[in-house]
């Protein structure tokens, strides 16, 4: 028979509102729902039972579920930065003006090119692709994956940024009760009236999950549980929030949509809460499971509860003429709400030999004739049901009659939700009587204190009948994993498990005749639960059809892994508000502003921006670098210090401490000096260096790199808190409460002498490598004589607060000296131009001072210090480490950072074998040639050897060992 | 348009001092120049803008106007001087910003994992804003979030998208 309006019933639908219509276009057609609806049934209720194309075969799909589980209504939807792929037309509300498209489909859903697989599919079993795309390998790379990744995934990925904001909130409870049906609902009641504080979540937009449309009297008895739960001052009830996982330690995601339904009015559109729980229970309901027949997959097969869900919650007539078929008592309720609806069930068609539990009885009683020990054969029709075929459920399908119709409302039990309670290790147990896995209550997840931290409740528990004095006396399931029993191999390669993905009951069993017999290989290898919808239809059925082709029982298949989220989240939803602005957090100087107008152009340094160089004018950045290095070598230039790291070391153990933290002696730095030092881990390796300044006499200041701050900061305090307790030491990590310039050049003092007063900052009263207080510009300073470019240099640290101030101040006074702000780059030319190594440049984690000719930074004198031992190892010590070179470049040309320099021979796996690789390259401005450092093989000991470095193009680079102190080796521009 | 949750202000002119050391030992020196009683695990105590703060067993804080400042900290100094301690002015070091508002704890409540049902009047808690330290603690209509320097802007762009017009917490 042909399906036929009307779609829309005269009455009933208790979640619809049919004053108001509301008009929706569907690609590309306007149509009208009703508040209310949702997308599905608004579709329905025009009559648009096909919504979808399966992934591989391109079949025509409607909608099996009414709710999260629904694995075929899946629609584009929204435009532009709006636009949302794979949303499940069955869990999204209805709102004005909302457009969806189809998808997986071309040109249309109607008329699918795409539909062709599904002549092919004798051709397109399981395992397919990884036995047809193995040969010729080449075809791989060039045309198989190509094509592979262009008909992969269903929905189109948006192409815009999405317009709207999402943010994360925090919540802490005794109590989270996860689903607002009546079990849940009943929990709540139960904690709260004991005083715990409860947060109840519901994913739909309304309470009650089943009750109301199976129980005459559910929806009573859930508006009575609101009110009293609404009654209680410590119960947060939150709808349209659906828990996504639960984690270790009773830590609960949910997802709450507050704006999906009208992202215009300026609010976040959905938020993620981030739940600390006491205890979790998880009442989160059952999902029906469908029936394996043959063409269980054409537009107006559904679940029997998705077919009642529209009648009686949309008003909206799947079909005129309804066919049920089920094995147990629970799907009769459907006959009996399509009948009560007015429409007309053709026959309840029961796999069981005996039905005579109260509800078929009611049918019964309704003159709807009960089949027994039936089956269906096979569902007629291609684009929609127009007849069963009938035959015994004990046979082999052969047909005993059949029946026109145009819907098939069809249940092969239930199956709990256990998503949450397996999330974090509840286990399952295999309940034989009812066909069902559900929670093993001996075995729950554990919370900290080694107690079960979940419960689960009512249907999630396997309780069924869960709805007390509402429920009716049912009869027992009867487990149906193949329709029927005896079917033959044509009739179940026309058998659906997994819609969504297509897989049959025939690839699974071809699995299993493969060879495999792990249900997680299975999956894999078939793509069983596999896409969007995560098999909530598909699994239980896909490995009780495993389990008989394997022939074990189902309980030693078990189930795939439950895994979060329990529907699809979107990225934004977990991204929030670390986005845009609040990406991350970006950490600036007291000078960023500066910078920010002085053409700085950016480099990330950890979280830092540091200013790589100041581009003047119609500059680029390597003239940029280049004129500000010449305005240093040759006048005055200020470098942004200020993200070094400074930390506090004082106490009467703190040059003990701190000589076991460096490999040089700092103990016996005088005070009023500085002391560059080297800091290894335990293994030896060079970890960090900086200089170090002794404040007072029980107190120093210890510089590190940008990067290294918290970590040497956390390094210090793990050795005095775990290993040294006893140790009376402090630190503190006063990075930012200080604004440090480095004013360098040999004019550096000239400048500064313009604002020091009466401030000796003469070579005199203040020498290279001493520090010393006063006031710079009318400002508390601290002036360390440092130098990391090799020319006269101060480090000025004064108060945070005051730092932009004094940068002004100098660039104010120093303008006729040409001073010029320079930046990392520079720096980083600059340094490698004296031969000055840079910690994540010249070392990688497996460098030891001693490759880097810093021998003279190790004390000889100290019994130990952290990596001493290590650095004793014969690997260490072995004579043919790469060792710290300079390179000249023969060409002129820079040899590329990190280029190798190849040795004679292949290793075992046939590559060129090296002798050693460039760690820093530049082109020096000062010297007009460029200049490298490298680690090299035996390196000092072969100054004027010629190295070659073959680049990717086949070219070879030439590099002269040289010093790796290019420019002033005697240190006289020290001192100005 | 709604009005935003809670009012977001960066508080200036406040200073810090940091305090390092067994507080049995320093304790009795601090509450004398402060004239505050020392904290207990997790408190802050004293009031408005002279308060001291519980950050560690072994750190204190010590909040005041920043005109206050160098004598207290001069006097921390003089009179720690014969015991192991470390006295740190770290008022540059940090950003205060104050959430007012009938929706304070909504907005806090978006941007740290800590229970703030359970931050009672005097307690302090050392926490994170999204990726970003802070500690906090009530004040009269809500609270006081300090932060480092460094990520002032980011901190306080957090607040304000946490304070969003029509955001509240509670169900709707």
């Amino acid at each position: 028979m042909t399906h036929t309006p009307p779609f829309r019933l005269p009455s009933g639908g208790r979640l619809i509102d049919r004053a108001f219509q509301i008009p929706f276009r569907f690609d590309g057609r306007t149509l009208r729902g009703l508040q209310g609806d949702s997308l599905a049934s608004a579709l329905l209720s025009n009559g648009q039972m096909m919504m979808g194309r399966s992934f591989k075969y391109h079949r025509p799909r409607g909608p099996v579920a009414s709710g999260a589980e629904e694995p075929n209504a899946l629609f584009g939807l929204g435009q532009g930065g709006r636009f949302e792929p794979n949303q499940r037309a069955t869990t999204t509300s209805l709102v004005p003006g909302m457009a969806l498209k189809s998808q997986n489909c071309w040109p249309s859903l109607d008329a699918d090119i795409g539909a062709v697989n599904n002549w092919l599919s004798p051709m397109l079993p399981a395992g397919f692709y990884y036995k047809t795309f193995i040969h010729p390998r080449p075809f791989w790379k060039h045309v198989f994956e190509p094509i592979i990744r262009r008909s992969a995934g269903l929905g189109a990925a948006p192409t815009e940024a999405d317009p709207d904001r999402y943010e994360q909130a925090y919540a802490h409870a005794d109590l989270v009760v996860v689903g607002g049906g009546i079990a849940g609902l009943g929990a709540a009641v139960e904690a709260a009236r004991n005083g715990q504080t409860v947060v109840v979540l519901e994913q739909d937009p309304v309470w009650g999950g089943r009750s109301p449309v199976d129980h005459p009297e559910g929806q009573a008895r859930i508006d009575a549980l609101l009110a009293d739960l609404r009654a209680m001052p410590n119960v947060t009830m939150r709808r349209n929030t659906m828990a996504t996982g639960l984690y270790d330690h009773g830590y609960l995601l949910a997802r709450e949509a507050l704006a999906d339904h009208d992202p215009q009015q300026g609010i976040p559109r959905q938020r993620l809460w981030r739940i600390r729980a006491g205890h979790v229970i998880v009442a989160t309901g059952a999902l029906e499971r469908p029936l394996s027949f043959a063409c269980n997959d054409v537009p107006g097969v559904m679940l029997a509860s998705a077919a009642r869900d529209f009648i009686a919650n949309y008003g909206v007539a799947p079909g005129q003429r309804i066919v049920v078929v089920t094995n147990n008592d629970d799907a009769y309720r459907t006959a009996l709400v399509a009948h009560d609806a007015g429409l007309d069930v053709a026959a309840v068609i029961d796999a069981r030999n005996v039905a005579d539990g109260d509800l078929p009885q009611a049918v019964r009683a309704r003159n709807i004739a009960v089949l027994t020990g039936s089956a269906i054969a096979k569902v007629k029709g291609g684009r929609h049901v127009e007849a069963v075929v009938l035959c015994d459920q004990a046979g082999d399908g052969k047909p005993t009659g059949a029946i026109d119709c145009d819907v098939v409302a069809m249940s092969g039990g239930w199956s709990p939700v256990v998503h949450l309670w397996s999330h974090c290790g509840g286990k399952l147990l295999w309940d034989k009587d009812q066909a069902m896995f559900r929670p093993n209550s001996e075995r729950p997840p554990l919370g900290g204190d080694g107690r079960g931290n979940v419960t689960a409740v009512g249907a999630a528990n396997g309780e069924l009948r869960c709805a007390g004095n509402l429920e009716r006396r049912e009869a027992a399931t009867r487990p149906v994993w193949c329709m029927p029993q005896g079917a033959p191999y044509k009739l179940r390669s026309k058998m659906w498990l997994d819609y969504q993905n297509d897989v049959k009951v025939s690839d699974v069993e071809l699995a299993a005749r493969e060879g495999y017999v792990s249900v997680e290989h299975t999956k894999r290898y078939t793509t069983l639960g596999m896409a969007t919808d995560q098999g909530k239809v598909s699994n239980i059925n896909g490995l009780a059809v495993l389990s008989k082709a394997l022939d074990q029982p189902i309980p030693a298949t078990g189930t795939t892994t439950f895994r979060p989220p329990y529907t699809p989240l979107t990225l934004a939803t977990i991204a929030a508000d670390a986005r845009a602005d609040t990406f991350q957090p970006l950490r600036k100087t007291p000078m960023h502003s500066w910078h920010e107008h002085h053409g700085a152009s950016w480099e990330p340094v950890g979280q830092w921006r540091r200013a790589y160089c100041y581009c003047a004018a119609g500059e680029d950045r390597h003239a940029a670098v280049n004129r500000e290095i010449k305005a240093v070598r040759q006048g005055v230039g200020t470098l942004d210090a200020s993200t070094l790291g400074k930390i506090v070391v004082k106490g009467p153990d703190a040059g003990r401490f701190l000589d076991m933290m460096y490999t040089n002696m700092m103990s016996t730095l005088p005070v009023g000096r500085c002391r560059y030092g080297l800091m290894c881990n335990e293994n030896g390796f060079l970890m960090d260096d900086g200089v170090v300044v002794r404040l007072t006499e029980d107190t120093w200041l210890c510089h590190t790199t940008t990067g290294g701050a918290d970590h040497i900061h956390g390094h210090m305090e793990d050795w005095l808190q775990c290993e040294w307790w006893d140790w009376q030491v402090y630190t503190a990590n006063v990075t930012e409460q200080w604004a440090q310039i480095a004013v360098a050049g040999p004019q550096a003092r000239q400048l500064l002498q313009r604002l020091s007063g009466s401030f000796d900052l003469s070579q005199d009263a203040l020498p290279f490598m001493s520090w010393g207080e006063g006031e710079i510009a009318d400002i508390p300073a601290r002036v360390y004589r440092i130098s990391f470019s090799g020319e006269l240099s101060y480090e000025i640290a004064v108060p945070a607060n005051r730092g932009l101030e004094l940068w002004e101040k100098l660039h104010e006074v120093g303008r006729d000296l040409g001073i010029t702000p320079y930046g990392t780059e520079a720096m980083h030319v600059m340094r490698a131009e004296k031969g000055f190594i840079m910690i994540g440049d010249e070392t990688d984690g497996t460098i030891i001072p001693q490759d880097l000719g810093l021998g003279w930074a190790i004390s000889k004198k100290k019994t130990d210090y952290i990596g001493k031992r290590a650095q004793s190892r014969s690997h260490m010590t072995d004579r043919s480490r790469w060792q710290l070179v300079g390179l000249e470049s023969l060409d002129g040309r820079v040899i590329p950072d990190g280029a190798c320099a190849v040795d004679e021979g292949v290793n075992a796996n046939g590559q060129r074998k090296t002798q050693g690789r460039v760690t820093s390259s530049y082109h020096s401005p000062t010297l007009g040639h460029p200049i490298a450092m490298a680690l090299v093989r035996h390196g000092p000991e072969r100054m004027g050897q010629v190295l070659e470095f073959p680049l990717p193009s086949g070219e070879v680079l030439k590099g002269r060992i040289v010093d790796p102190v290019f420019y002033d080796k005697e240190g006289s521009r020290l001192n100005g | 348009m709604a009005e935003a949750l809670a009012t977001i202000r960066r508080v200036e002119g406040m200073g810090m001092i940091t305090l390092r050391g067994a507080l049995e030992q320093i304790g009795p020196v601090v509450s004398d120049v402060t004239g505050i009683a020392l904290p207990e695990c997790r408190k802050i105590t004293g009031a408005g803008d002279r308060q001291l703060g519980w950050m560690s067993p072994d750190e204190l804080l010590c909040v005041m106007p920043v005109a206050d400042l160098p004598a207290i900290l001069a006097a921390l100094q003089d009179g720690l001087t014969d015991r192991h301690a470390l006295v740190l002015d770290m008022s540059d070091a940090r950003v205060i910003y104050d959430i007012i508002g009938a929706h304070a704890e909504d907005v806090l409540a978006k941007l740290s994992p800590a229970d703030l049902g359970a931050v009672g009047s005097d307690d302090l808690r050392r926490s994170r804003a999204a990726q970003t330290a802070a500690a906090f603690w009530r004040i009269e209509s809500g609270f006081r979030v300090i932060g480092f320097r460094s990520t002032a802007d980011y901190l306080g762009a957090l607040l304000h998208n946490a304070a969003m017009p029509g955001s509240q917490l509670a169900p709707r």
